[in-house]
């Protein structure tokens, strides 16, 4: 499991843990079954607070990603493909959707907001 | 029901121009606290109050839900503690020290305190006022840590050290929590060490206390908004905790940045605070009257 911390991040350290670990279950970095590094483990090992690595895991528990097993420990919990991929990209176009929010409140069109989108792409266009 | 390490609860104390007014809070078992304040808030009179070291006017202190006054020993004996007074004697060797110590902790372990004096590069024949305020500070760590005590009290731990060995001490620290049955109350006004590993955050603030919260919580819903004047004007009342002005605009700390975001006017920024940010906007001029 590798978890990078970004304090300048304006998203909450839970969060980019949340997500990073997500993301890797995901892409089957996590194999379902693997056990995860305790809460109190993991606080230590990041130097971060107790309450902040029991939130990412209440986080994950609860959006299905890790089991915990009472008196063992916490694994990547059983995972759909298609649900999984679908998860995924419904975060996309939510994030899509605050772009688009966020640009229409500066007045910029579809147009523009499509040639900002090819760009970040990487297209040339 | 949670298990609390430490209550305090209504604690009032005062001395000839100063006084502690009505302090509580709570930390739960298995965390760590950071106590954060100015020089001259009171931090140091609350952590005197909960080792029972100097007469409250009123209020009680639970340490492991017994009341200190009446289980002073038991409790003394389960606490770890690094204070910011002197409490050595300074002609006295390191190993001189153990010998008048040890006897009160029943858990004192003679493997811990070796191991600790080696890691810290302490020499154990040596005088205690030959060691420089750093090494001082990290002897008093030594016995805090050699007695498997279940809650560490420490007050202002970090001054005087340099910052490779304050890291090491917050890593100690975590290692400590490992044992959920542990508890840390850290006094500090460097406040980044807290940023990191505190689990909550308490603040004085003139004898009394501004907040108590947890630090995940403070960081995420508290703000900065900087802007003009009247951008900045609706933002008063109960969430604003704190305000300055320069030359070139206001900035206005806020406990509901979402909120304030909605009510500010134009042209405004908004940044996370740090520690740091929200101790100098609640302590700085503009608050006094509050």
């Amino acid at each position: 499991m590798k978890i990078l911390i970004a304090n300048s991040s304006p998203d909450p350290i839970y969060e980019q843990i949340a997500r990073q670990v997500k993301s890797q279950i995901i892409s089957g970095d996590l194999p379902e079954g693997t056990s995860l590094p305790s809460i109190r483990r993991l606080a230590q090992e990041l130097q971060i607070s107790v309450i902040t690595t029991k939130r990412a895991y209440e986080e994950l528990e609860k959006e299905g990603f890790i089991d915990s097993v009472g008196g063992k420990g916490t694994f990547v919990a059983a995972q759909n493909a298609d649900f999984l991929r679908e998860k995924r990209m419904k975060v996309v176009e939510e994030r899509l959707a605050q772009a688009v929010d966020e640009a229409r409140t500066l007045g910029i069109g579809c147009d523009q907001l499509s040639e900002m989108l090819r760009l970040l792409c990487g297209e040339e266009s | 029901m949670t298990d609390y390490a430490l209550e305090v609860t209504g604690l009032c104390k005062s001395y000839r121009g100063f006084a502690l007014r009505d302090v509580s809070f709570r930390l739960p078992r298995g965390y760590i606290m950071g106590l954060i304040g100015p020089n001259g808030a009171g931090k140091t009179t609350v952590i005197k109050l909960i080792m029972n070291l100097v007469r409250r006017h009123s209020g009680e202190v639970k340490v492991f839900g017994l009341d200190n006054r009446a289980a002073g020993r038991e409790i003394r004996s389960r606490i770890g503690f690094v204070y910011d007074f002197p409490c050595f004697h300074e002609d006295a060797s390191l190993d001189d020290h153990r010998r008048v110590i040890a006897p009160f902790y029943p858990r004192w372990s003679e493997e811990a305190f070796e191991r600790l004096l080696r890691e810290f590069e302490l020499p154990r024949d040596k005088k205690f006022k030959a060691l420089s305020h750093g090494m001082q500070t990290k002897f008093a760590l030594v016995l805090a840590l050699s007695h498997d005590a279940d809650l560490l009290v420490l007050d202002e731990p970090t001054a005087g050290l340099d910052p490779v060995f304050r890291r090491e001490l917050l890593q100690r620290l975590s290692a400590l929590l490992q044992d959920e049955g542990k508890s840390v109350l850290f006094s500090t006004h460097i406040t980044t060490d807290l940023e990191r590993v505190a689990d909550f955050v308490t603040f004085i603030r003139n004898g009394e206390i501004a907040f108590s919260l947890p630090k995940d919580h403070l960081l995420e819903t508290w703000g900065i908004v900087r802007g003009d004047e009247r951008a900045v004007a609706a933002l008063d009342g109960e969430t604003r905790k704190g305000l300055r002005r320069s030359p070139y605009g206001v900035e206005v700390l806020t406990s509901n940045v979402d909120e304030a975001r909605r009510r500010s006017g134009p042209g405004v920024v908004v940044d996370r605070p740090s520690l740091e940010d929200i101790m100098v906007l609640m302590t700085g001029e503009g608050n006094r009257a509050r």
